[in-house]
């Protein structure tokens, strides 16, 4: 089977996307900070979990250049191996929340009927439900767990995913190309893979870029109350607690992670709204 | 008071190739009291001039060059937006296309007719909503008489298109725009409406400048016709001179290649034969495939028996097909008329099996379809195919057009090699009238016309002896929709193919079948030789839709 | 379902006393069969009675739900406030003064607000606003004057997320058909604005409701931890660090009831503002 490596339709929207000075000012700017994270806690001289009683509360400097924090533990280490944590996380539970919200959509849009009927009730009544419940019951019935966490935090965020899908393959499903593959023969697999999903891909990518800010803010969320990564683990959400419980002292310890995941965030809407305006350009602002 | 002149009128757009002319330098004069009909074919501009009237287009984008719009001694392209809200609603009015969009889902009926009344300070609320009773009534929506708190999605498009009316008519303005007001609405309805908007309009000394594509249906309704071609105004004339005596091409291909009820049967005229363009669509002979000789030829290739299709929907169940008995001749056509609703498409898609029918059974070639299994239905499915609507919907726009033709190929093991089925698949383009050239090239990059040649040639692919048409020339132009007839017509003659044509548009209909039936209310109600269909109706609801066509020959007593 | 985890009830590593042990027993009917107990809880749990707390056993459940909730309500409502009221002008405002200063700067602003954290804004608005310039107390829920710091920080990310939906729901909206209509009666750009756009164009802020409801009890989690303030969502997740299954199990059940009320809210204001719902129903 020969997919179009390059439809002229993608190198349009690769075009737009180039255009985009905000998009591509958050692209450079994710990247920088994936590099520093990927290679900080190699570059630092300090270990994430060094801990050293003389240096507490030592604010930036040239040997420190976050500072430290309370048990004297380099802050720059600590944050850049909370970022590999923390967008490892927003990674793998995106990359959950896709796998079980695509099927689950195209299946539920696919069908139709009362079967689609019933599969998105579910999900709306799973929508209404604030999260952070279902995640902290989890938690007590399983004890904190790393693997849980994301899992768990897939598993939350798969409903958006489920709905975008299953709503562009009702409208697909209705297309008349697809009653032509239909007309021709074609079975029901070669008309999902070959003929829904590659339209279904724009919307795909776009949503799961705001996934990834939407589940490093929950793990961060978790990680604040507690009930995320445990210490000496760090991800930016526990350095954040830490930083703000110690604020009054240390002020750099909230500047320094807060900062860092704010900035992330940021990059990855903005992609995610370039992305939209380049994909879908009916709905772009201009 | 009330004659409106536009003067070298230019409005632009910019894109990506520079600025697009969409109105390059018209001019058009409406005198107080009369009806001015504007026509054109999509990309002519004629929209666009009808919005620039009262500055409804949104600038940015459009672009607004010399020239001027004047209306009692003010230019409207200088006004302020104050200034103009003063003469929208009250000196000039506008009513548009789609009545299913045009009307606030989320604000009463009433409400909305009163609405201009309370804008322009006319009268109060109570006294405006009076005043709307009234001129609804008029207009014959009565249903708000009685139900004042009804929404727009309780009506028919052409009840809210008739509230349209009234809401534009009730503060009595000087001149109406009316926008393609019936394009979206059924033939039958659509002669109700505009007889309604004619006597209102004349009751109330009421000049107007209706823009439609139908030259048939300006006939029956202007007095002085403008036909705009590419953002330029190509021929202007009193509506009788214009179809006795047009001058331009364009003109008179317009009037010549639109299918009326007594056009010939074989071919015809399009645009570039007056236009003195070039053509290469005569299918070559050589390509088709003759009929294969082994069947037997006194039964009927298609047999519908009771098929039923019904259908459950929150009001409980309804017969979209109830017991409709057909037959098809081995390569004649048989047309299916009817109006929205009426379950034409669903017959059509139940067929082919598309949508499954509930009750009743399809004979193609003395075989029962639909009982037996997925792979015997499949290889059917080689011998039955469908051309949709809609051109731009009915290609995969993330397939070339090689990987399209080609795909059904596969999929059904026609042709040994790859090379072999992209030969094919070229000898396919060539027959459809494009070329080798089109191969790699991406659906978006193509016409409308264009892509439905291509929408007839991934029909042939499989090689099929049946092809249901499903109403697939409604969404064009007349020029380009003659273009797609001829090459119907001529495919048909070449490989003997035998077609299911579904439309809502008699002339078409009977431009292209041998047998004709009518369908209403999911019932066939008529049905027989195409000829005697229109010569001696049965049903009166037949004699109505033939009624309804607009036609310029009747109203203007020509003969053609 | 709390009943199956891990470290179960008795054997847990946080020892329990001996009374309150007794109490537990004869109040769940512990030396009971599983299923008799299930029966038990649910005829409890049918007057209200939702058993003592596992953690505090001098206090029933209920009454801890009946203290703690009205905290977090009045925290709710208040950002709710606060979102709505700041959210849907400026966005109205950035869609009527679309690709302007007028539009870009508060949009700027609400991705800020949206990328900003409760959990940083939160210590930060404690940090510039108590700390240094001593405008509001920084912790703590005693009176009304603490109440301002807790509900701007909640409702802030929910107006900026609120200020998008408007300003992208008037958007789609004033691109409608029927707006032209309304435009080519003559009425006033404010009239378009608030007669004819302001229904559909708010309807996806309504949809937001539900979801929002849910994720200001989740915030308010966040929020009573950092301010301090002993509501609902504190006790809750005190309850689950203590696997305090009684109280867990409590107030799951409450915020379910809730939840189900606030959805029923949602759906009416939506049949009120969308006329073809409201045929439907």
């Amino acid at each position: 089977m020969s997919t179009p490596t390059s439809s002229s339709l993608g190198k349009d929207a690769w075009d737009r996307l180039l255009a985009n000075k905000m998009a591509m000012a958050s692209l450079i700017l994710l990247l920088l900070i994936s590099i520093l994270c990927m290679l900080g806690p190699v570059l630092s001289s300090h270990s994430f979990d060094q801990q050293n009683l003389d240096e507490v509360f030592q604010s930036p400097s040239f040997a420190h250049p976050f500072g430290t924090d309370n048990l004297g533990r380099d802050l720059f280490a600590r944050t850049t191996y909370g970022g590999r944590i923390s967008l490892m996380v927003g990674l793998l539970a995106t990359l959950v929340s896709l796998l079980i919200g695509v099927t689950y959509g195209m299946v539920s849009g696919y069908a139709g009927g009362r079967l689609d009927a019933w599969m998105m009730r579910f999900v709306d009544v799973l929508y209404s439900l604030p999260f952070i419940i279902f995640v902290i019951l989890l938690m007590v019935l399983f004890g904190r767990n790393f693997l849980l966490l994301f899992l768990a935090i897939g598993a939350v965020e798969w409903l958006t995913m489920a709905r975008i899908t299953r709503a562009q393959t009702l409208s697909l499903k209705r297309a008349e190309f697809i009653e032509a593959a239909r007309a021709l023969g074609y079975s029901h697999s070669r008309i999902l893979f070959r003929h829904l999903l590659p339209n279904l891909i724009g919307p795909i990518i776009i949503y799961a870029t705001l996934t990834v800010p939407a589940v490093m803010l929950l793990e961060a969320a978790l990680s604040f109350l507690g009930l995320g990564v445990q210490a000496p683990m760090s991800s930016w959400g526990s350095l954040i607690q830490e930083g703000a419980e110690k604020m009054d002292a240390a002020p750099w310890l909230l500047l320094f992670p807060g900062s860092f995941f704010c900035l992330t965030l940021f990059a990855l809407n903005f992609i995610g709204d370039g992305l939209r305006d380049a994909l879908d350009p009916k709905h772009s602002k201009n | 008071m009330g004659d409106l002149s536009i003067e070298n009128l230019h409005v632009g757009f910019p894109s990506r190739e520079g600025i697009v002319r969409a109105v390059d330098g018209i001019n058009l004069s409406i005198n107080s009291g009369e009806i001015v009909g504007l026509v054109g074919e999509s990309g002519s501009g004629k929209s666009v001039t009808c919005n620039s009237i009262l500055q409804l287009l949104p600038s940015p984008p459009a672009q607004f060059g010399a020239g001027k719009i004047d209306w009692s001694g003010k230019n409207l392209l200088s006004q302020t937006e104050p200034s103009l809200q003063k003469i929208r609603g009250k000196e000039i009015s506008m009513i548009f296309q789609d009545p299913m969009s045009s009307l606030n889902p989320y604000m009463t009926v009433l409400d909305q007719v009163a609405e201009p009344l309370v804008i322009h300070k006319i009268c109060d609320w109570a006294e405006a909503k009076i005043k709307a009773k009234e001129i609804l009534q008029k207009v014959g929506v009565t249903h708000v008489l009685k139900h004042p708190h009804s929404y727009p999605h309780e009506y028919s498009g052409g009840m809210r298109q008739r509230a349209m009316i009234a809401m534009a008519l009730i503060t009595k303005p000087n001149l109406l725009l009316a926008d393609e007001p019936t394009t979206a609405l059924d033939v039958t309805v659509q002669a109700k409406v505009l007889k309604i908007l004619k006597e209102l309009c004349l009751d109330l000394q009421v000049s107007v400048l209706f823009v439609s594509h139908d030259l048939g249906l300006v006939a029956e309704l202007a007095d002085r016709v403008v036909v705009m071609y590419r953002g330029k105004v190509v021929e202007e004339n009193e509506t009788q001179s214009i179809f006795r005596n047009p001058q331009h091409p364009y003109v008179k291909a317009l009037i010549a290649c639109r299918p009326t009820l007594e056009s010939p049967k074989d071919y015809l005229p399009t645009v570039e034969d007056f236009m003195g363009e070039t053509v290469e669509i005569q299918p070559s002979s050589s390509v088709h495939t003759l009929p294969k000789k082994n069947q037997d030829r006194s039964l009927p290739l298609l047999e519908a028996k009771k098929l039923v299709v019904q259908f459950h929907t929150d009001e409980g169940p309804l017969l979209a097909v109830d017991h409709v008995d057909l037959s098809i001749e081995y390569g004649k056509t048989l047309g299916l008329v009817g109006e929205s609703g009426s379950g034409k498409t669903t017959l059509g898609r139940s067929i082919l099996h598309l949508i499954k029918p509930t009750e009743g059974e399809i004979r193609f070639q003395g075989k029962i379809i639909g009982t037996d299994s997925f792979a015997k239905r499949n290889s059917l499915r080689k011998s039955m195919q469908i051309i949709f609507q809609d051109p731009y919907a009915s290609l995969n726009p993330r397939l070339t057009i090689e990987q399209t033709l080609v795909e059904p190929m596969i999929v059904h093991q026609i042709g040994k090699s790859k090379n072999e089925r992209l030969e094919k698949a070229i000898a396919l383009l060539h027959e459809v009238g494009l070329g080798e050239e089109h191969l790699y090239r991406y659906p978006h990059e193509f016409s409308g016309g264009q892509r439905q040649r291509i929408c007839v040639a991934r029909a042939l692919t499989t090689e099929p002896e049946f092809i249901v048409c499903d109403e697939c020339v409604s969404a064009m132009d007349v020029s380009v929709q003659a273009q797609v007839l001829n090459l119907l017509k001529s495919l048909q003659r070449s490989r003997g193919l035998t077609y299911l044509f579904i439309s809502h548009d008699l002339s078409v209909v009977k431009f292209m079948s041998d047998h004709i039936a009518v369908m209403q209310n999911g019932r066939v109600i008529e049905n027989g030789p195409a000829e005697q269909i229109y010569n001696q109706p049965k049903e009166s609801y037949t004699r109505k839709l033939i009624d309804a066509i607009p036609r310029a020959n009747r109203s203007l007593n020509l003969t053609f | 379902m709390t009943r199956f985890a891990p470290g179960g009830p008795f054997d847990s590593e946080k020892a329990i006393p001996e009374e309150i042990k007794i109490k537990l027993q004869s109040h769940f009917g512990l030396d009971r069969p599983l299923f008799d107990q299930y029966l038990l809880y649910l005829k409890n749990l049918l007057q209200g009675d939702l058993g003592p707390s596992f953690k505090y056993p001098e206090w029933n459940v209920s009454e801890l739900i009946a203290t703690a909730f009205p905290v977090s309500l009045t925290l709710g409502a208040l950002s709710l406030t606060i979102a709505l009221l700041l959210g849907i002008p400026v966005g109205m405002i950035a869609a009527l003064k679309r690709n302007t200063w007028m539009d870009y700067l508060p949009m700027s602003l609400t991705m800020a607000g949206i990328c900003l954290p409760t959990f940083v804004l939160g210590p930060f608005l404690i940090y510039g606003l108590s700390t240094q310039l001593g405008l509001f107390p920084p912790l703590g829920w005693y009176g009304p004057s603490d109440w301002f710091l807790p509900s701007l920080t909640l409702g802030l990310f929910y107006a900026a997320y609120i200020a998008r939906l408007t300003r992208a729901g008037m958007l789609e909206t004033l691109q409608q058909e029927y707006i032209k209509t309304a435009k080519a009666k003559g009425a006033t750009p404010w009239r378009i604005l608030t007669k004819h756009a302001a229904r559909g164009g708010l309807l996806p802020v309504m949809t937001f409701l539900g979801p929002a409801f849910a994720g200001l009890i989740s915030g308010s989690f966040v929020i009573e931890s950092i301010f301090f303030i002993p509501g609902l969502g504190k006790f809750f997740v005190t309850a689950a660090f203590n696997r305090d299954y009684t109280m867990v199990l409590g107030t799951v059940l409450f915020y379910a009831t809730l939840i189900i009320f606030l959805n029923l809210f949602v759906d009416l204001v939506q049949a009120w503002l969308d006329p073809k719902s409201r045929q439907s129903k």
